[in-house]
């Protein structure tokens, strides 16, 4: 069971008894679990999903949306860190009485919601409350049925739950990600389908899901024993591969880094051209946010300015391109084509970064935060206003934006997700690459030195004044870009984009993905914009839109209480946020000199 | 020893709320001295350096070096003509590499700024060799201590001695003229304040630093110092050699106390 610690120093002391538990967690565990089960079906998730099945004709996602709580929370509620060196139980009975506690706690409280939705009428607050929810509850059966079949599945997935503790490791993982794929694949089953007809595969498409929706028992079962088997059989070899890359000398790894680079440039260029339009404009939207999370990237990732109101260069983007290009636009309308109007973008997005910069960057930390914003709604609400409306069409916004003309070769526009994923691709690899070269370069030193202690960098002689407003304005050009190939994309632009939703939602794939490091960033937004959605903009998941701020808000606590700095980290980052633990590695490593180390080579120096 | 005057304070006072951290205080150094303040804890040495450097606004008085007066400069351009520092509490950009924290302060001696870095143009690479270089010149004043596998990790990882041992050569990176050094051997034993003393002492014979230094330690005070100037709540109550100023009798009131009246 501690196959992961090879070292003698862990000891294993016999199993607690099964009714030697520490009943004021289970209880509270158990309570956390009816308050999350009441409150998923109350917003309305298992009567929504319903209609969305996983695996014909057994489960619905609805059903999954409730189904996973217990068992997650019996997993939970007996987890407990190994350390080494520290004595741990060994498992057994008990696991698996605190995993059934847990579950029928939250069951009867699932029961108690089955019997107030019964007896009570409480649809004014919540809407939710009614007969839909009673009858997906009871399986259109009678109220007592209903309490008790959901106190026994309860019951029976925190058991579950707690059994994972029992298995050996490698099959807790396998079955993990059997499930998760199972659930992955239904989800994906509209992408999946688009997917398909792009590589003639429907054959295998049409073999896995029901015409209906949803997978069919064989393809469920499939896609498990294919997940399953990948982590038995294939993960020690992908493991085996990775830790050869970490042995490479700095040589060879360049040169594997640039060939996995080559890999993916063709595979950007290849394979929207299989892809259908749904796919092709899930992948447009995707790289607009990806554009703007890598241009927020240098400011919060590099220099460490917070800015709450990087929206603002956004709009500033799409709005000078529309009122440049429209023929409609109310006031000033040139109608210059969309690759002139870009020049005169860049240098509006300098504008705009130096003038908001400049006020705002004197300021550290939280202030700077509320500044900046407030400067996001400012913009936006200017643009509203009816003293711009002349210009900015106010509320009405810019309709009519012709598409991005690219040296006559090419045609941009909206209709087309193809081109739209093109043009976007080549903004994010022109901003993928200013990265890179920024973050190794004086500029990038001094931001760092900045983020690090702001005194101590103007003490050694940087004018942190400039070189945040740098920073500043690097990231309002990235961010004008996407508003400009937004506004094309569109065709229209309206305030209402340009919300201060956004801005978080860019700052949340940031940070979800890594803050500082380019690969977290590519990874925050294919995960949270491809997967989710953006703000105005339909995910894989389009199901789940309905729920997206939720799972959003969820997902970022969820990150900063077990992953802090990201999907992918920055190794800078998390040694900041692991600063105990690095140090101790380091340590063992006996990689920390120590004080002593003066001593003996005393005389070294001269 | 001592050549042209560099900097000259002129009845520099600052006063916080109703205190006078710093009261009239006359003070110079020329080209090549090594000079000590000392005094007692609250002295008002480390907002003397700090008004120096720029960090804190004097009430009154001037700041002149090399006859211009950096009243109103903010550090950065303090540190640009010349005069660079270390703090007292170590403050190191902990999660750079010893490497980066060197090179990150020659940033007012270089200049490429986003055009060069964007297209790695001939200038850019051969300002990052020349920062490169520079920093592992300076890292190597130190011996091996600070270069070899070392250069790459976070200044985190080093010991206490280290810490302070790149804080100096942070400062050094900037080219300096004047090297503040806030208690350099604070919290160091015997063995390594003495070989710091020996280094102190190459920063000016090997590199031509002139060196304004804070130290409790009296023996390496002893061992470097051309001159030593004492404070005492804000004021300049000495200045001399060590000898003379060990012996005054209002320095060791200030340190020891006045005996009580009577008391034999």
């Amino acid at each position: 069971m501690t196959a992961h610690l090879e070292s003698g120093t862990h000891e294993v002391i016999p199993a607690r008894g099964g009714l030697d538990q520490n009943w004021r967690k289970l209880l509270r565990y158990g309570g956390l679990l009816a308050l999350v089960l009441v409150f998923v079906s109350l917003i309305g998730m298992p009567v929504k999903l319903d209609s969305r099945i996983v695996v014909e004709p057994y489960i619905s996602m609805g059903y999954l949306s409730l189904l996973w709580l217990p068992a997650l929370l019996g997993y939970t509620v007996s987890a407990e860190k190994v350390l080494e060196g520290m004595a741990s139980h060994a498992r057994g009975a008990h696991e698996l009485v605190a995993g059934a506690i847990v579950g029928l706690v939250g069951g009867a409280g699932l029961a108690l919601l089955i019997w107030g939705l019964d007896t009570r009428d409480l649809s004014d607050p919540l809407v939710n409350w009614g007969d839909n929810l009673l009858g997906l509850l009871t399986f259109n059966e009678t109220v007592g049925y209903g309490m008790l079949v959901w106190l026994g599945i309860s019951t029976g997935l925190g058991l579950l739950g707690g059994l994972l503790h029992l298995l050996p490791r490698t099959a807790t993982r396998a079955v993990l990600t059997a499930l998760l794929a199972v659930f992955l694949v239904s989800a994906l089953e509209s992408a999946l389908d688009d997917i398909s007809e792009g590589f003639r595969l429907e054959w295998l498409f049409e073999w896995l899901f029901e015409a209906r929706g949803g997978l069919t028992p064989k393809g469920a079962i499939a896609v498990a024993v294919v997940a399953a088997g990948y982590v038995v059989f294939g993960r020690s070899r992908a493991k085996a591969v990775r830790q050869r890359y970490d042995a490479m000398p700095t040589v060879e790894r360049t040169r594997a880094n640039a060939a996995l680079l080559v890999l993916a440039g063709v595979a950007v260029v290849v394979l929207p051209m299989f892809l259908g339009k749904l796919t092709n404009e899930l992948l447009a939207n995707v790289g607009l946010f990806l554009l703007l999370a890598l241009g927020l990237n240098i400011v919060v990732g590099l220099a460490g300015i917070l800015d709450l109101g990087y929206v603002a260069f956004f709009a500033v983007g799409g709005y000078t391109t529309a009122i440049l290009t429209s023929p409609q636009s109310p006031g000033l309308s040139p109608e210059l084509p969309w690759l002139v109007a870009l020049v005169v973008v860049i240098g509006m997005a300098t504008l705009a970064g130096l003038f908001i910069g400049a006020p705002v960057i004197r300021m550290r930390g939280d202030y700077l935060a509320i500044v900046t914003l407030g400067f996001g709604e400012i913009i936006r609400l200017t643009v509203r206003s009816d003293w711009a409306s002349g210009l900015t069409g106010g509320a009405q916004g810019i309709t009519g934006i012709p598409g991005a003309g690219i040296f006559g070769v090419a045609e941009v526009r909206g209709i087309d997700p193809q081109a739209v994923f093109y043009l976007v691709a080549f903004f994010c690899a022109v901003a993928i690459y200013v990265s890179w070269r920024l973050e190794r370069s004086r500029l990038g030193r001094a931001w760092m030195a900045v983020r690090e202690d702001e005194s101590v960098a103007e003490a050694m002689g940087i004018n942190t004044v400039n070189v945040k407003l740098m920073a500043f304005v690097v990231g309002a050009i990235l961010a004008s870009f996407s508003g400009a190939i937004f506004a094309a994309k569109v065709g229209s632009v309206f305030e209402s984009s340009f919300k201060i939703l956004v801005s978080i939602v860019i700052l949340v794939v940031v940070i979800v993905g890594g803050m500082g490091r380019i690969a977290g960033v590519i990874a925050g937004a294919v995960v949270l914009i491809g997967v989710l959605g953006g703000p105005n903009q339909p995910g894989l998941l389009a199901e789940f839109s309905e729920f997206k701020l939720l799972i959003y808000g969820a997902l970022l606590v969820w990150m900063m209480l077990k992953r802090p700095e990201g999907l992918i980290p920055n190794v800078r980052r998390s040694r900041e946020l692991h600063q105990e633990e690095f140090l101790q590695d380091a340590w063992l490593r006996g990689q920390v000199d120590a004080d002593e180390e003066g001593n003996t080579t005393g005389g070294a120096t001269a | 020893m001592s050549g042209e005057r560099l900097l000259t304070i002129d009845s520099l006072s600052v006063t916080f709320g109703g205190l006078d951290a710093l009261k009239n205080l006359d003070f110079h150094v020329d080209e090549g001295e090594i000079v000590s303040v000392i005094g007692p804890n609250g002295a008002g040495k480390t907002t003397f350096f700090n008004m120096i450097s720029g960090m804190v606004a004097p009430t009154a008085g001037d700041i002149v070096f090399r006859g211009e007066s950096l009243l109103g400069f903010d550090p950065n351009q303090v540190t640009a003509r010349g005069i660079a520092r270390t703090f007292q509490n170590v403050r190191l950009f902990a999660n750079m590499t010893i490497l980066e924290n060197v090179m990150v302060a020659q940033h007012c001696r270089t200049k490429q700024g986003v055009f060069g870095a964007l297209f790695n143009t001939p200038g850019f690479r051969r300002e990052e060799e020349e920062i490169r270089a520079h920093a592992e010149k300076v890292l190597g004043f130190f011996g091996t201590r600070l270069i070899g596998y070392r250069l790459h990790q976070p200044a985190s990882v080093l010991s206490y001695a280290n810490r302070r041992r790149l804080e100096i050569a942070r400062a050094m990176a900037t080219k300096p003229t004047i090297i503040l050094l806030d208690e350099p051997v604070a919290g160091m034993n015997p063995k390594e304040s003495e070989e710091l003393t020996g280094l102190i002492g190459k920063l000016r014979s090997e590199w031509g630093f002139t060196i304004v230094m804070i130290e409790h330690d009296m023996n390496v005070v002893r061992d470097v110092s051309d001159r030593v100037v004492v404070l005492d709540h804000g004021e300049t109550i000495a200045q001399g050699s060590f000898e003379e100023v060990s012996t005054d009798p209002e320095v060791i009131e200030a340190y020891l106390g006045r005996p009580v009246e009577g008391a034999s």
